[in-house]
């Protein structure tokens, strides 16, 4: 048996470890005064369960977050009448809005359910709360973008078209509210959990999703072609704010607990993101490089997203981290 | 208990369901002897398919721990140290015939049944659900399999299948036989129990036969015997009882679990500052700078 021939091949491998080094790697035989150190917990086994969730959810995070910001430029853009601005910020939020839940839906284990999200209204449930404001954001904006596109092209009659336009700047007002939600709850999602590398850093992570999401409508406003003063401040502030958020993710360290945050993979992914959309965003913007700036704040705010749910599988999967974030 | 036959709580029938008492587990594992036969019987009985055909190489123990095809899961922990007065002979892994201590432990884990539930709260579509019974129930057919409850449990109990089964839903774990009960049967695991190491009862009666038992063991020289059930932590107690014999983490239990919703008011306080920032940060870029 062509199994039999390699577990034969794995124990004399193990005795041969044995014999001259004085200790085997890799998985093997864990006796009590072995030769293999003893691994925490119940042989190293997780103690809590490490996130199930593909790529979509990060991706969703990235999109939900630069959408859901977009309507609050929108909302200021038509105050001061930069009509231009306010319609690409629109049209971005109605991307958004319509992308997302396809996203979420895709990673569901059953996709056909997703309407089962809205049956009820749990409070104490992120994933409640945000099913709700995804779905209330994306009722609102989709038609404030359209009906702002057929406003523009004049498609009412004039006796209307005032109401037309409160209508659709309420339509807006509402997706500016439910998408202010959008970008931060995320962060809870992540901070409510049973994952020390998230539960740990809970109260940074809605403030950075917050920003990286505003930042991020920011920059892909200044990539379609908007380099205004205004963006270039919020870009600045986002980036400032960013770069603060790093330090401060340096300085709170809470070793084996957070581990995820500050090395391997996880690490560097958090590390790059927080490195592009914040000093290296600042840089380009004060040597006037707006476009790069926009770029290197985009990539950033997409790695670090990425970078926290690779962080969530390897804290979930490490038995001490659990153990040191209860002690 | 033993001896008592079909009038064992793990044998007779009952009517918890109908009168709303609240039930327990209690795993002993002191009495156990690694049989794996509630392994066989849950899984006979609630049909959960294979969990993989892997070989951990830990000790005698290929399950490796509780998911969503595992409900119940044998623990087989090694460690160098006495087991109560247990005297130590020639079998002993010591070196050239030293006298090293060495125990060889079994403990049945399972579903906690918390009393607050972490995948319960966190579950968005109400599928999650406690039962009259005081246990939590996941109803396969209004889940969605959104995987929130899987990061929400803090003893890493529940989890999403890989591929979701037909007209199942995405999530699983013990269902503490619920349908059993409802017909007045005893879960299947405490049924088959040979050594009555796991008992099913009343959870007082449950509480109290824990507490009799780590007297017991402590009386006969298991001076680490405790039970396990966090009721000062924010989880509130459990409804399946454990004795640990040592710390709660050589059998991957967290020492001091706490449900994920006591973090709810700090992050979403945080949540309404940055949005509260961006706003004020998006009027002043509009107010002063346009």
């Amino acid at each position: 048996m062509n199994a039999d021939r390699n577990f034969e091949d794995r124990l004399d491998s193990l005795r041969k470890g044995a014999k001259h080094g004085g200790a085997v790697t890799g998985r093997g035989v864990d006796i009590s005064g072995g030769p293999i150190p003893r691994l925490p917990g119940y042989y190293g086994e997780a103690v809590v369960k490490p996130p199930v969730w593909t790529w979509e959810i990060p991706l969703y995070f990235f999109l939900g977050g630069a959408s859901g910001m977009a309507p609050l430029i929108a909302v200021a853009a038509l105050l001061v009448r930069q009509i231009e601005l306010a319609r690409g910020a629109l049209w971005i939020m109605a991307a958004g809005a319509l992308l997302s839940p396809v996203l979420l839906i895709m990673d569901l284990g059953r996709p056909m359910l997703f309407l089962n999200m809205l049956r009820v209204f749990k409070h104490r449930s992120p994933m409640s709360v945000g099913a709700w404001i995804l779905s209330a954001f994306s009722s609102f904006a989709v038609p404030a973008c359209l009906i702002f596109e057929l406003y523009l092209r004049d498609a009412f009659a004039p006796s209307i078209a005032t109401l037309v336009l409160i209508l659709c700047g309420l339509l807006c007002f509402g997706a500016a509210l439910f998408g202010l939600g959008l970008a931060t709850y995320t962060g809870v999602l992540l901070g409510a959990t049973a994952i020390p590398a998230w539960f740990l850093h809970r109260t940074l992570l809605p403030i950075h999703f917050g920003t990286a999401g505003l930042g991020c409508a920011a920059a892909i406003l200044e990539l379609l072609g908007f380099q205004t003063r205004p963006l270039f401040v919020l870009g600045m502030l986002a980036a400032i704010v960013e770069a603060l958020l790093w330090i401060w993710l340096e300085i709170d360290k809470h070793g084996a607990a957070d581990r995820a945050l500050h090395r391997g993979g996880s690490g560097w992914l958090i590390r790059a993101g927080e490195i592009l959309s914040g000093p290296l965003s600042i840089i380009f913007r004060l040597t006037n490089l707006v476009p790069l700036a926009a770029i290197s704040f985009l990539l950033g705010a997409l790695c670090s997203r990425f970078g926290w749910i690779a962080a969530g599988r390897v804290s979930g999967r490490d038995p001490e981290a659990v153990f040191a974030s209860q002690r | 208990m033993i001896g008592e036959g079909i009038q064992s709580t793990n044998q007779r029938r009952h009517s918890f369901v109908e009168d709303r008492v609240e039930v327990g587990f209690f795993t002993d594992p002191t009495v156990c002897i690694g049989c794996k036969a509630c392994e066989v019987a849950c899984k006979e009985w609630n049909d959960v398919p294979d969990d993989g055909y892997t070989w951990t190489g830990n000790s005698y123990d290929n399950t490796g721990h509780l998911g969503a095809s595992t409900w119940r899961h044998v623990l087989f922990v090694e460690q160098d140290q006495q087991k109560g007065k247990q005297v130590v002979g020639t079998h002993s892994l010591g070196k050239d015939g030293d006298d090293d201590p060495f125990r060889w432990i079994f403990l049945s884990d399972v579903c906690k049944h918390c009393e607050n539930a972490g995948c319960l709260e966190a579950c968005p579509t109400g599928s999650i659900v406690r039962t009259e019974v005081g246990s939590v129930l996941v109803q396969n057919d209004v889940c969605n399999g959104c995987g929130y409850c899987v990061v929400s449990c803090p003893f890493g109990v529940i989890d999403r299948r890989p591929e979701p089964l037909p007209d199942a839903g995405g999530a699983f774990k013990c269902t503490f036989c619920y349908d059993r009960q409802k017909s007045g049967l005893t879960p299947a695991c405490a049924k088959v129990c040979p050594t009555e190491s796991i008992v099913f009862g009343r959870l007082d009666d449950v509480r109290a036969l824990a507490r009799k038992r780590v007297e017991t063991l402590r009386a006969s020289g298991y001076d680490d015997a405790q039970i396990y059930d966090p009721t000062e932590t924010s989880v509130g107690g459990i409804h399946a009882l454990f004795l640990l014999l040592g710390e709660a983490e050589a059998y991957g239990l967290p020492p001091k679990p706490e449900i994920p919703t006591i973090y709810l008011k700090s992050s979403w306080s945080a949540a309404a500052v940055a949005a509260l920032g961006a706003v004020l940060a998006v009027g002043a870029a509009f107010a002063f700078f346009a």
